[in-house]
Order: structure tokens, then sequence, then C-alpha cells
């Protein structure tokens, strides 16, 4: 797989700390699965961790704090042990597929007009993770953003005029970028996409329309 | 209670085992508390994980968590815990460590960087109650062959690792600072982080082509 765009340092940094918020973090992991520059670039980070914990400030700890964590480990466990499933091969990356399962069929898609279908994904904080199905040649409106918005193809491709983003690439955007994705001609795109707020269309047609769509 | 003297040669006494990497060991288990006497020649982290995971040693895990239990509570009150919730996620953390002892491999990570991912999801998970979605695996683990000669590189990567971010400038220490203890700003997310991590990612870059490689054989 031949990846041209990637996730920003600051990401796979912010990463790889454990700082990012939910859905964004799904996307760097979505991206990770299928980037191997991007996998070591987060593991050198991860590195990172390990020095700034090692030549981090200690916290004096309770006195039978050892006691107990040997009694943590002598205690059954909880729950049920936890079972890895291989998964599938998909279109659906392994850390997409924890979230809507190994099938893109059966991915409950909403209308949200021209065409262009959603799903929107249960994740925390403010952010909105979505899989958006854009038909093939079907432009998705002009649009600005209201934060940092990432992108990632799973499927087909899209070009907007900052490039083309084939499958395993990833757009990162900020409030600057106003951009008309359009789905090559041949091939519907699927993409991952997450939002930090509210996307702002520009006619007031659509932005009349927005709530109703909920894109 | 823990005593723990480091490069004491005389603190030792009553009967004690000598470790093969010069680490002197000596338990004393008095009902529920363990008192752990031990003189560190060096701090070889990885033989004392591996003694945990292949001996299920008191020993070698009590010097472990001398070391790291005070650190995961720093760096947990540090993200903004309170000291008891930091107390309590730190020994579930090492906890976890002794549990999943078989899964450190250190041909992958060092102790400190495999001790701190633990401590990151169990800090997104039990403090901050989300989800930590993680990349597929790939399928190597403790199963394939130790390679001796990589775990060495491991070490010595995060050695210079960690010297390198003593001398680092004050812009980098800050950023360092606020990805690890808060958020980064959405600018600081776009940008490149020009911290020094060159040759340690080449080096996983071609880890993972090799392993690549492998796979497709």
């Amino acid at each position: 797989m031949s990846i041209n765009h990637h996730l920003s340092e600051g990401l796979i940094l912010a990463y790889a700390a454990g700082s990012l918020p939910e859905a964004y973090s799904l996307i760097a992991a979505a991206h990770i699965s299928m980037c191997d520059d991007c996998r070591a670039a987060a593991t050198a980070y991860e590195a990172l961790g390990g020095a700034v914990i090692d030549d981090g400030d200690s916290a004096a700890l309770c006195q039978d704090s050892l006691a107990k964590t040997f009694a943590r480990i002598s205690a059954p466990a909880l729950g049920l042990p936890v079972v890895v499933t291989p998964k599938a091969p998909s279109v659906l990356p392994a850390p997409l597929q924890d979230y809507l399962g190994a099938r893109l069929e059966d991915v409950k898609w909403r209308n949200v007009g021209m065409g262009v279908r959603q799903c929107v994904l249960k994740t925390k904080g403010s952010q909105t993770a979505r899989l958006l199905h854009i038909p093939a040649g079907t432009a998705v409106p002009d649009h600005g953003h209201g934060g940092l918005e990432l992108t990632l193809v799973l499927k087909g491709a899209f070009s907007d005029k900052t490039g083309r983003f084939g499958v395993g690439d990833v757009e990162v955007a900020d409030q600057s970028v106003e951009h008309t994705p359009v789905a090559d001609p041949d091939m519907d795109c699927i993409c991952l996409a997450v939002t930090d707020a509210p996307l702002r269309f520009k006619s007031f047609l659509q932005r009349a329309l927005q709530p109703f769509f909920g894109i | 209670m823990i005593t723990c003297y480091e490069n004491v040669k005389e603190a030792v006494v009553g009967p004690s085992t000598r470790s093969e990497n010069g680490i002197l060991l000596q338990i004393d288990r008095h009902g529920t508390q363990d008192h752990v006497i031990m003189e560190v020649m060096d701090k070889d982290w990885t033989a004392l994980l591996l003694r945990v995971r292949d001996h299920q040693d008191r020993a070698a895990f009590g010097a472990l968590f001398t070391h790291f239990a005070p650190r995961i509570k720093g760096f947990l009150m540090k993200s903004g815990s309170s000291a008891s919730a930091s107390e309590d996620c730190a020994q579930d953390v090492m906890a976890t460590v002794w549990h999943k002892a078989h899964l450190f491999d250190p041909s992958r990570a060092s102790v400190a960087t495999w001790v701190f991912t633990i401590a990151r999801n169990r800090r997104i998970d039990v403090i901050r109650k989300e989800r930590r979605p993680e990349p597929e695996d790939l399928p190597w683990g403790p199963q394939a062959t130790l390679d001796q000669g990589e775990a060495l590189i491991i070490a010595q990567e995060n050695d210079s690792l960690a010297a390198a971010i003593a001398t680092l400038p004050q812009n980098q220490r800050a950023l360092i600072e606020r990805a690890f203890f808060a958020d980064l700003s959405h600018a600081q997310l776009m940008q490149e982080t020009g911290l020094p991590l060159g040759t340690i990612k080449s080096r996983i870059r071609l880890a993972l082509e090799r392993l690549r490689h492998k796979m497709m054989q």
C-alpha cells in the first residue's frame, strides 16, 4: 500500500502520549494499522513516554503499597478473560471493527443527501467520528471547519484542491481549509471522518438543512 | 515495607541470592508484608522483568516496583489525578505488569516504555473512562524467538533517547510536558514536533520491514 498523506507528528505524539480524545485516537489507530511509517513514529514516541516516566518525578507510595499489589496479584481475576478475536480481512481496519463489526455490509447507514450516506460512531467527547459513503464522482458540498478535521480513506479515493487521497491516506485539515472533496469517478469512496465541531456549510440553503441532515 | 539500598554492598543481612546479572536479592516474608533488601549493581530492568516473566520472581518484582510504582504515581498525579486515585491506579498498573509479563518482548520495547504504555492505557480506561483504540497488532511477540541483538539495540536507543531529552531546548521540553500531562492545542497537533527521534524511528521502520518480509514468505 502506498501512502502519501500521513498523520502530523503532533498528532502521533499526542496519540502515543494518550492525550488525544477518543475519536481522534480512533482515526490515528486506524491509520497506524495501515501505515508502517506512522506506526514506527508512534512506537518511537512511546519510547519517549518511557523516558519521561523514568526521568519524571516520583510520588511517595502508601506504606503497604507493595503488599496490596501482591494481594491484587493473588486475587482471582474479575470478569471473563479477555478473548482477542482475530480480525477478519475487511475494508475496515481492526480498531474500526471494534466499533462497527467486521462487515461493511452490516453498517447501518443513514442518508444525508445527494446520495451521501453516513454512520456516526459512539465516541466520548465533543468530537464526532463518522463513516462516510460518497458515491463515485460525487462532490461533498464546499464547507469550512469548526476545528481540526481528519479524514482517512478506506476504499476508493477523493480529491480536493490540496491533492488526491487514496486508501490509507489521511487528510489533516483545520478551519483555514475550505475544500470540496470529490470522489473518484470510477469507484464509491468510503472514509472515516472526525470533526471537532459541526461542519459549517456556506450556502444559506445548506445551512438551513444542516440540522436536518445531521452532517 | 520496602528498604532499598542502591550500590551499598554491606547492606545485606541474612541469606541472599545473587542473580546472574549481578543483582543481589533477598526476601524475608512476614505475614503479608514483604521485606526486600537488595543491592542493585546495575539497573537491568529487562533482566528483572524476564525473571518475573519466567520464574514469577517476587524479589525481582519488588525491585521493579520500588523503581516504577512511585514514578507511575508521580506521572498520574502530574496528569491531574488525586493522590489516592493515582496510588490505586499505580498498584493496578504494577499488578498488570505481573500478569502481562508473558507479553513483554525486550526486542520491541524497553521495560520503561512497556510500563509507560500500561500506565497510559489504565489512565485512559480508569481515570478518563474512555476507550483506547489500538492499532491492529502485528504478529510478532514473545512467541517469536528473542533476538538478543535487537533487545540490546532497543536498550541502547532508550539510553541515548533519555540523554537526548535532557539536552532539549526549552520549547521542545514544554511540548513534551503538554503532550504527556495536558492536551495539545489544535495548532500543536498539526505541527512537526522537532523532537530528535530520527534514529529510533528508522530502526523501528527497518524492524517492521523485516517482519513484513517474513510474513510474505
